[in-house]
């Protein structure tokens, strides 16, 4: 018996809505138990899934007949293990707001069980309209989070962050309903359905400035180097539990963004834009790990490490082969996995610091805390992509898809690797090790706070242990989304504005198949 | 002589399909009288109870007869779903009226009777305004429904603000009609006739561009004259000062009503008479509908009274609508009538709002009115928020589903640069709307602190009413305001998650003009 996927979706949400009906003191509890039956809901799903088949627990109905709108929701290779991150992310940081309870809780809980059922709608939809309408409301409750629960100027920080991601994501409207309606031309049906789509190739002109409109919004809400202004105050002004679902799985979606839609729909434009793309990932790449090891404040470190990780990620996209998407696609479920500790810890280590997120105010906390250093430890090894954690594997499959594509980029892109590791080691060791500071008290951590952190680190061990895991379940679907735009670069060898060949190119056609 | 006058045959009169337009004047005449009588509850809540039965009925007269399509008193007016549904909206907007003015002070310095007569004669022009399928009864419809609201804007009479709201509107409104007739003429010079299918036909049989200088001056002054009554840029300018100074019912009634008259008898001048010179005037007016986007929401941006930032808006969205009218097609028309419902409903809620709280607080209409009000008024708080997301267009809401609709119109209409406009448009709203959620939400609330300390300094715990006076106590009691800003307020949700209903009225309206 399969569950309906509408159940999953919606559950967060309604016990969000009941959190609001019920006395203040029960809406954490709520919620809660909203996020774990979510999370419960995916781990059935992961459970279920048929590593080999296509879309699976579809649920196609007609929400808006006259628009083409249809609610249409399924799970394939390409969100499932994203579907996964959000359940655990969400129901880690529901735990951790528990844990010390915010003000206005009903609200707080309300907007944290909407930004849930939002991201997973996201990341189910079959119909670009539909997905639209999800990617578009994750911004109102995050919005209301940082905008009223945030630290200091959180409104201006929360307007800028909003309307910065808007500006995008209204680009994306008018580019997704244009794709509707210019894909239908000729025939009468107007269809959102990605599978729709797929089948109406758009002429390549269209197809151009389309993705460009996709491109801004997904790039922005990642966010990537020239768009990343909002990063910094609305990293600064957040509260740290939602922070830590924003970082670990809202830039996700805008990575998935790319490889469900991009990629299959647009292939032309994708192929012709591929090294404008590299070049943004690749400025991603240096720029944030050049400002992760020179800011101080522990929240930007890990905000511009993620402006660093989410340019591998793309990076990996626009290999625009199976092996870079394959390794896109883990690296966005590794670093969510590993992100959302992180922020945890840095609650902590502030906790322990007088409140200070600087680590200049940090150091020596490791002194009489063990546990939370060996944690903070394994955290720090696994961002850093050590060798034997699926950081690892997902980098070497992404610089791998690279090499074969592009190679100078491939080159210049792995000294990321080399600092990352520098910036997140500089992390730990003037937090945990060092002098210790004036105001700091080396403290263990409470058995709640355990409660969050070890599950999470356990994960992190065990998909180190086998990334097969999802690598098996998302090789199908990653080969289909990247044939179409394969297809389009063998048909363009020497083409395009780059005027760029691929390495192989020489001689043999591409667009083998793997 | 008695003979020959029997012979003469007056028009065919289908009393039936006049139906609600006659309900509506009587209803005006009654009223009228009703508010002579000397007993104040009868004036105080008669009046008011008796306008919204007429309302609603010429609601149900509207809604018994949809489905039909024919012309009335020989093809002056016609029935068509487009008129039922914009009396519908129209009506509706009258009963949110007349609810937010019960107990409000302009209809009781003006004296009920008239300030209820006015408000029912307003939506009669309205009315004949969008049934008009002649020249002469466009302009019987726009001077119905614009005197009655010169004299609305008015009502307030011990305050300034609202004569000069009154006499500025009578002015630019004037201006704006004397330029309407002058064109109209100007098109009946050209065609030789008034009525809306001849000059179609007469249109039709020239062929291609239309380059008759008499009838390109006729359209061209016939745009401007309705641009003033819809506030499209640049002839918005009246639009903040009069929403402003008018009582707050008043603007809210105007906002809503007045504008979709505006857009009603333009569908029907532009699709029906004109739609064959759709080459001369779909050009300016695509440019007039980008220049009213950029303009009204960059106005908006500096805004701190509430009533001023929702005149920009109201010209901001009047762009969006004119994105529909420039499409002239099916799915246009349809896109322009679904907008103006959604924005009936999206508006009426945020004026509700602002009503209670001009009562609630000595702050009036500045945004610093709603300053935590998340907090202490939820009931307020949320209306207003939904509200704002919906007018800024967030999905979950109708102004999402109305705006994708527009958008889908104009790239369809082979107008991409358009939609490309609306939502560069939207993107400059967002700064405005979301500075009053963050009012609301994250603004602490002065009230909460001021009572404490007030509490604290009498030393004991005697709420104090903000203005303190009886007769702002009288005022503040306001079940209906409230009611108002929550059905809307849900509405405008529910309409955003399940739009059906309303995308089956508005297949019906995309077949009343014959459209492709």
């Amino acid at each position: 018996v399969t569950l309906h996927l509408s159940i999953m979706l919606w559950l967060p949400l309604a016990f969000g809505v009941l959190g609001l009906l019920a006395p203040p003191k029960l809406a954490g509890r709520l919620a809660l138990v909203g996020s774990g039956l979510a999370l419960a809901c995916a781990i059935a799903y992961v459970v279920d899934f048929d590593a080999g088949g296509g879309l699976q627990f579809v649920t196609d109905e007609t929400w808006i007949g006259e628009l083409g709108i249809s609610y249409k929701l399924g799970i394939d290779g390409l969100n499932l293990l994203l579907v996964a991150l959000t359940g655990i992310l969400w129901f880690a940081c529901t735990l951790w707001a528990n844990l010390d309870a915010p003000e206005r809780p009903r609200l707080f809980y309300f907007h944290l069980a909407l930004a849930e059922t939002a991201v997973l709608g996201a990341l189910l939809a079959q119909d670009l309209a539909l997905f639209v309408v999800f990617f578009d409301l994750m911004l109102v409750p995050f919005f209301f989070l940082t905008g009223m629960w945030g630290g200091a100027r959180r409104v201006q920080a929360t307007m800028k962050l909003v309307i910065y991601t808007l500006v995008g994501s209204l680009l994306m409207l008018t580019a997704a309903i244009a794709t509707g309606v210019l894909a239908a031309q000729g025939d009468p049906a107007l269809s959102f359905a990605f599978s729709d789509l797929a089948q109406r190739p758009l002429a390549e002109s269209s197809q151009e400035w389309i993705f460009l409109f996709f491109a801004a919004a997904f790039l922005v809400k990642m966010p990537a180097f020239p768009l990343h202004g909002w990063m910094p105050d609305g990293y600064r002004a957040m509260p740290l539990p939602v922070l830590a679902v924003f970082s670990g799985v809202l830039s996700k979606v805008a990575a998935y963004g790319f490889l469900r839609i991009c990629l299959p729909l647009f292939p032309d434009a994708s192929a012709h834009f591929q090294m404008l793309l590299l070049l943004i990932a690749l400025a991603s790449i240096l720029y944030g790990s050049a400002m992760a090891f020179t800011t101080t404040e522990t929240r930007l470190i890990l905000g511009y490490s993620s402006v660093a990780q989410l340019g591998f990620i793309t990076l990996g996209i626009f290999a625009l082969d199976p092996q870079g998407a394959q390794g896109a696609l883990l690296q966005a479920f590794n670093h969510g996995l590993v992100v959302a500790p992180a922020f945890f810890v840095v609650a902590l280590l502030a906790a322990r610091s007088q409140g200070s997120q600087d680590i200049r105010d940090m150091g020596g906390i490791g002194m009489r805390a063990p546990v939370l250093a060996s944690l903070f430890l394994i955290v720090a090894f696994a961002t850093l992509a050590m060798p034997g954690s699926a950081n690892f594997v997902g980098e070497f499959y992404i610089l791998l898809g690279v090499f074969t594509q592009k190679i100078v980029i491939a080159l210049v892109a792995s000294a990321g690797v080399v600092m990352a590791a520098f910036y997140t080691l500089r992390l730990f060791i003037t937090t945990m090790h060092n002098r210790t500071g004036a105001g700091v008290e080396s403290r263990e951590m409470s058995f709640g706070e355990g409660l969050v952190l070890v599950p999470l680190v356990l994960l992190i061990l065990a998909i180190a242990l086998y990334p097969q895991f999802g690598l098996k379940r998302s090789g199908p679907a990653v080969t289909r989304v990247t044939a179409p735009v394969q297809a389009a670069i063998a048909d363009r060898v020497g083409h395009g504005w780059t005027r760029y060949a691929p390495l192989d190119a020489t001689g043999t056609p591409r667009g083998r198949t793997r | 002589m008695i003979a020959v006058a029997a012979k003469a045959v007056g028009p065919q009169i289908d009393w039936a399909g006049l139906s609600p337009l006659v309900a509506v004047f009587a209803g005006a005449l009654v009223v009228l009288l009703l508010g002579l009588v000397v007993s104040r509850v009868a004036r105080e809540t008669a009046v008011p109870a008796l306008s919204i039965v007429t309302l609603a009925i010429a609601i149900g007269l509207a809604v018994g007869q949809w489905g039909e399509r024919k012309d009335l008193i020989a093809g002056a007016l016609r029935l068509d779903e487009l008129t039922l549904v914009l009396t519908i909206i129209f009506c509706v907007a009258g009963i949110s009226a007349v609810l937010l003015s019960w107990r409000h002070l302009a209809p009781r310095e003006a004296a009920h009777g008239e300030y209820h007569a006015l408000l029912l004669t307003s939506i009669a022009g309205m009315i004949v305004l969008v049934a008009a399928q002649n020249l002469v009864a466009v302009f019987l419809g726009l001077e119905l429904l614009s005197i009655p609201l010169y004299v609305l804007c008015a009502t307030e009479m011990r305050r300034a603000s609202s004569l000069e709201a009154g006499l500025k509107y009578l002015v630019v409104g004037s201006l704006g009609s004397a330029t309407l007739l002058y064109g109209l003429a100007f098109l009946y010079g050209a065609t030789g006739s008034t009525d809306f299918t001849r000059i179609a036909t007469v249109l039709g049989g020239s062929g291609g561009v239309v380059t008759d200088p008499l009838l390109l001056t006729g359209i061209a002054l016939t745009i401007v004259g309705l641009a003033f009554k819809a506030s499209v840029a640049p002839f918005h300018q009246w639009t903040p000062d009069v929403y402003e100074g008018a009582p707050t019912p008043v603007t809210a009634f105007m906002a809503v009503a007045t504008k979709a008259a505006a857009f009603g008898v333009m569908l029907r001048l532009f699709d029906v008479a004109l739609i064959d010179a759709s080459v001369d005037w779909a050009t300016p007016l695509a440019v007039l509908a980008a220049i009213t986007i950029v303009v009204g929401n960059v106005g908006a941006l500096g805004q701190s009274s509430l009533k001023r930032l929702l005149a920009y808006s109201s010209v901001a969205q009047a762009g969006y609508m004119l994105v529909g009218v420039v499409v002239a097609n099916r799915l246009g028309l349809q896109a322009t009538v679904f907008y103006i419902a959604v924005y009936l409903v999206m508006n009426l809620a945020a004026f509700a709002v602002i009503v209670a709280r001009e009562r609630e607080t000595p702050l009036g209409d500045d945004i610093a009115a709603l300053n935590g009000i998340g907090a202490t008024r939820p009931l307020l708080a949320w209306p207003m928020t939904i509200a704002m997301l919906a007018l800024a267009g967030f999905p979950a809401t109708a102004g999402f589903i109305g705006k994708f609709y527009l958008i889908e119109a104009s790239v369809e209409g082979d107008y991409t640069w358009l939609a490309v406009f609306i939502v560069v448009g939207s993107m400059i709203s967002l700064a405005y709307y979301l500075k009053v959620i963050a009012a609301i939400w994250m603004t602490p609330s002065p009230d909460a602190s001021e009572h404490a300390a007030r509490a604290s300094l009498a030393g004991g715990d005697q709420p104090v009413l903000a203005g303190g006076s009886d007769e702002a106590t009288g005022l503040r009691a306001q079940g209906e305001v409230v009611a108002v800003a929550v059905v809307f307020g849900a509405l405008t949700l529910i309409l955003g998650v399940v739009p059906s209903p309303l995308f089956d009225v508005m297949r019906d309206v995309g077949g009343a003009l014959g459209l492709l």
